[in-house]
């Protein structure tokens, strides 16, 4: 335990990232469980190699060894053992699943969170139990991550607000994140807020963050896609709820503005 | 039995008149490297397989190194994107298709035949056909680096490696490669199971055939399971890109996620293909240096058939990050975590055999000691990744490049190494030598795990695997540049074993029969071994024959340790 308490230093050195979303910091407790048994098999493995290096090297004139075949209560005893643990380790994992999986209420009331949807195929994801949730679309594509604002008001009435590279979310607000690929498979992965999903062609995958810390959350690509496999590149920009609505409103201008000038320029007979 | 049939008339075995054969239509045998070319001899095909996987493991060593200087700083310039994911992709298949898996099946041609008694394996021609198509695969693979290599990764993901993303021919290149190399395993393997099945000498029951020649069984009966989802991957996936089949291709119907559980149906039984056979070397070597039998012969050889087993049911433990239901996630995490007790197993045992023994160091027990300090490693941090939503933020990071090092390279490798030691003069009559040995064993140690240990901390800070350059994030550029030195370590301790290879060839001291005290039946004849392997078997009746045979020497009054082919007619 004593390992446990400078965690802040040593955290990323022992433990995979946590502190942006309740279920990175669920899956870093369970690593460190699990790291811990590790440990102490580690320790014992180890210092029984260790242990026989050093007392029982060959000696001169010294005695044969006596020609012990086996001791079947023995071997019977750590495999009976070895099963115990993976058994404990088992049963640590399905009691941390639930918190992993589970999607935590918005703590934000007067936001626009649409009802959950149920899914299909979601080892990541359970629905909150409010059903109230914010939903992105995250489309990977070589080698840019787009997002589709699906809960926010509407370009047009099928066209969500966009935004590339950086996803912009409000914080104490559940994330519900919808990850596909438009080419070849990609992963979803911001290593703060949790675990990675592919984003693999024809299928939807799913994971969620709840952010309660307003800042910038970074991670890239983490499949294979291709030469610019390095570059792609992803941020997450957590703001106050106002701050977000404020933002939705300035990219949905700003995308209707682009819109509009490009309609001009067609007009004015630019860029034929 | 009694003692004479193979003491017969004492003479040393340099001394030994080649046995006379009669035979009808006798051709002479072609000399120099023709001599080569047209070998059906286990052991001339054994050692063709050994230098040529050697070499196909320096270029991918040669390869490893190019992606570590790539990575020494952030943002580097050396490699080009592309160059960087060819470098990659030919790296992982080299290792696993062109060196690890195809040396096991070298040490086993040489040894099988010899371990078990035998004049040869079971089909000799099929023996040589096997080599053959393994050199002409790595040869079709290799000639790509003059057009466009693979850059699609060893697993080949569809759809990056279908036409539409990887349009040059060096996929093709590589399929070819899986089907060439995968014919070669196959047929090898079913002369392993037909020679192990057939031919072993009398007395040799299932219970004392030596654990080695189990663990090249049970890899056969893998390789015979496992290598047909493979081959017919890839044939869908040649077809996808020349017949515009649609198996993996969304756009033609087709799913993605189709290639990646035939890929890893054969892919994980793939890991206990290149890991069990080293498992079987350290069984051997641990006894033979501890000087005390091995401790639990029934649990090690049932383990092995259990890892087998189990590592047939895990291969979607590879793909925890896809769309997957929770409850088939859990089935191939409880399935992995099973495997951890039959691998327990085998480590404490070999732990139980070293503990109270009057172990002598010489080097294939320096390698011995290093497999299973670092197996364990690679078990523990396998069982961590078992954990499915842990996976979940390890997966496709510099974690799992560290895990699968510590399983094949501190495992498997080391292994092979403990084996290359420890057979080397058997198969050239020379000892290696001890100082080049051991300095080996320190700077592969050192380098080994100053290379792959700090890529653990690497992953979880969030570096995924497979990036070209990274930008100067927090510590990600001390720690890569750290493992960038380790790897410049651990290629100098490949090399020294390079060199002590070379130079024992012709300068080392004459090994005789039975260097080690070892237990088992090719320390029974000359080293090298004479063409006919045996002029005599004797027979078996414990699962440590030369032991057995040394204690006899000693009742009929000649010195222990001694030991004379018989030149006498035997059993």
């Amino acid at each position: 335990m004593l390992l446990l308490a400078p965690a802040g230093a040593l955290a990323d050195f022992i433990s995979p990232e946590s502190g942006g979303s309740p279920n990175a910091d669920k899956i870093d407790t369970l690593y460190k469980i699990v790291f811990f048994i590790g440990v102490a098999i580690f320790l014992l493995v180890e210092g029984l190699l260790i242990t026989s290096i050093i007392r029982f090297r060959a000696r001169r004139r010294g005695p044969e060894p006596v020609q012990v075949h086996g001791n079947t209560p023995l071997e019977i005893g750590w495999t009976i053992g070895a099963a115990v643990l993976v058994l404990v380790i088992a049963g640590i994992t399905f009691a941390f699943l639930g918190p992993i999986r589970h999607a935590p209420n918005t703590t934000v009331s007067n936001l626009s969170a649409s009802e959950g949807v149920q899914f299909a195929s979601a080892p990541q994801v359970s629905n909150p139990t409010s059903k109230k949730a914010l939903h992105i679309n995250v489309t990977g594509m070589q080698y840019i991550w787009r997002f589709d604002y699906i809960d926010a008001k509407r370009l047009t009435e099928n066209r969500p607000v966009y935004s590339y590279f950086r996803m912009v979310v409000p914080t104490d607000t559940t994330v519900i994140a919808k990850i596909n690929a438009a080419d070849v498979i990609h992963s979803w992965w911001i290593p703060k807020l949790g675990g990675k999903a592919d984003g693999v062609p024809g299928y939807n995958n799913y994971t969620w963050f709840k952010i309660s810390k307003p800042g910038l959350y970074k991670g890239q690509c983490a499949e294979l896609c291709g030469e610019g496999h390095a570059d792609m590149r992803a941020q997450v920009l957590a703001l106050p709820p106002d701050q977000y609505r404020a933002w939705i409103e300035t990219q949905r201008n700003e995308l209707l503005a682009s819109q509009k000038a490009l309609a001009a320029q067609r007009k004015a007979g630019i860029g034929q | 039995m009694s003692t004479s049939e193979y003491v017969g008339q004492r003479r040393p075995v340099t001394a030994l008149p080649r046995p006379e054969i009669v035979l009808h239509g006798v051709r002479d045998r072609p000399r120099g490297w023709l001599e080569w070319l047209t070998t059906t001899d286990h052991k001339k095909i054994g050692i063709l397989y050994i230098y040529a996987t050697f070499i196909f493991f320096l270029i991918g060593g040669v390869e490893a190194l190019m992606m570590r200087l790539q990575l020494a700083v952030p943002e580097n310039t050396l490699l080009a994107p592309k160059a960087y994911n060819a470098v990659m992709t030919m790296h992982g298949t080299t290792m696993v298709f062109l060196f690890v898996v195809p040396v096991l099946a070298g040490f086993g041609n040489y040894l099988v035949p010899l371990m078990i008694g035998a004049r040869d394996m079971a089909f000799p021609r099929l023996n040589a056909l096997s080599f053959w198509l393994l050199l002409f695969g790595g040869i079709v693979f290799y000639v790509s680096i003059f057009f466009h290599p693979p850059e699609a990764g060893w697993t080949m993901y569809t759809p990056l490696s279908e036409e539409a993303f990887s349009a040059t021919g060096g996929v093709d290149a590589w399929i070819f490669l899986i089907h060439l190399t995968g014919l070669s395993s196959l047929l090898g393997a079913i002369n392993f199971v037909a020679t192990i099945h057939n031919m072993r000498a009398r007395g040799m029951g299932w219970a004392r055939m030596p654990l080695f020649i189990w663990t090249i069984l049970i890899y056969s009966y893998l390789l015979i399971l496992a290598l047909p989802a493979v081959a017919a991957a890839v044939t869908m996936l040649l077809a996808d890109r020349h017949l515009d089949t649609g198996f993996f291709n969304p756009a033609n119907g087709g799913d993605p996620m189709l290639w990646q559980h035939l890929f890893w149906f054969f892919g994980h039984p793939e890991v206990y293909i290149m890991i069990l056979p080293s498992f079987g070397i350290i069984s051997e070597v641990v006894p033979v240096f501890a000087r005390k039998p091995i401790f639990g012969y029934k649990a090690i050889a049932a383990s092995t058939a259990a890892i087998a087993f189990l590592g047939m049911l895990v291969w979607a433990h590879h793909m925890f990050a896809t769309p997957m239901p929770a409850v088939v996630l859990s089935f191939f995490m409880l399935s992995s975590f099973a495997i951890g007790v039959p691998t327990g197993i085998k480590i404490f045992n070999w732990l139980a055999t070293m503990w109270r023994g009057s172990i002598v160091f010489k080097t294939p027990m320096y390698f011995a000691c290093g497999f299973i300090a670092q197996f364990v490693i690679g078990g523990i941090s396998g069982v961590i990744l078992a954990v499915f939503p842990v996976d979940w933020q390890l997966h496709d990071t510099y974690f799992v490049v560290a895990h699968f090092h510590y399983v094949l390279f501190g495992g498997s490798i080391f292994g092979l190494f403990a084996g290359l030691y420890y057979w080397f003069p058997k198969i050239t009559g020379r000892m290696m030598s001890e100082g080049l040995g051991k300095a080996s064993f320190w700077l592969m140690f050192i380098g080994f795990n100053t290379t792959f240990l700090i890529q653990h901390s690497l992953g979880m800070s969030g570096m995924p695997r497979r990036i070209y350059t990274y930008y100067p994030n927090g510590d990600w550029a001390a720690w890569n540049l750290v493992s960038t030195i380790g790897s410049f370590i651990l290629g100098i301790g490949v090399l020294l074993t390079v060199l002590n290879v070379l130079l024992s060839l012709k300068n080392g001291k004459r090994a005789g029969n039975d260097p080690w005290k070892a237990n088992t039946l090719e320390w029974f004849v000359p080293s090298p071994p004479p063409e006919n392997n045996f002029d005599v078997v004797p027979r078996i009746r414990s699962a440590e024959p030369m032991k057995d045979i040394r204690r006899d020497v000693a009742a009929a009054g000649t010195p222990a340790g001694s030991v004379y082919q018989p030149v006498a007619p035997g059993t």
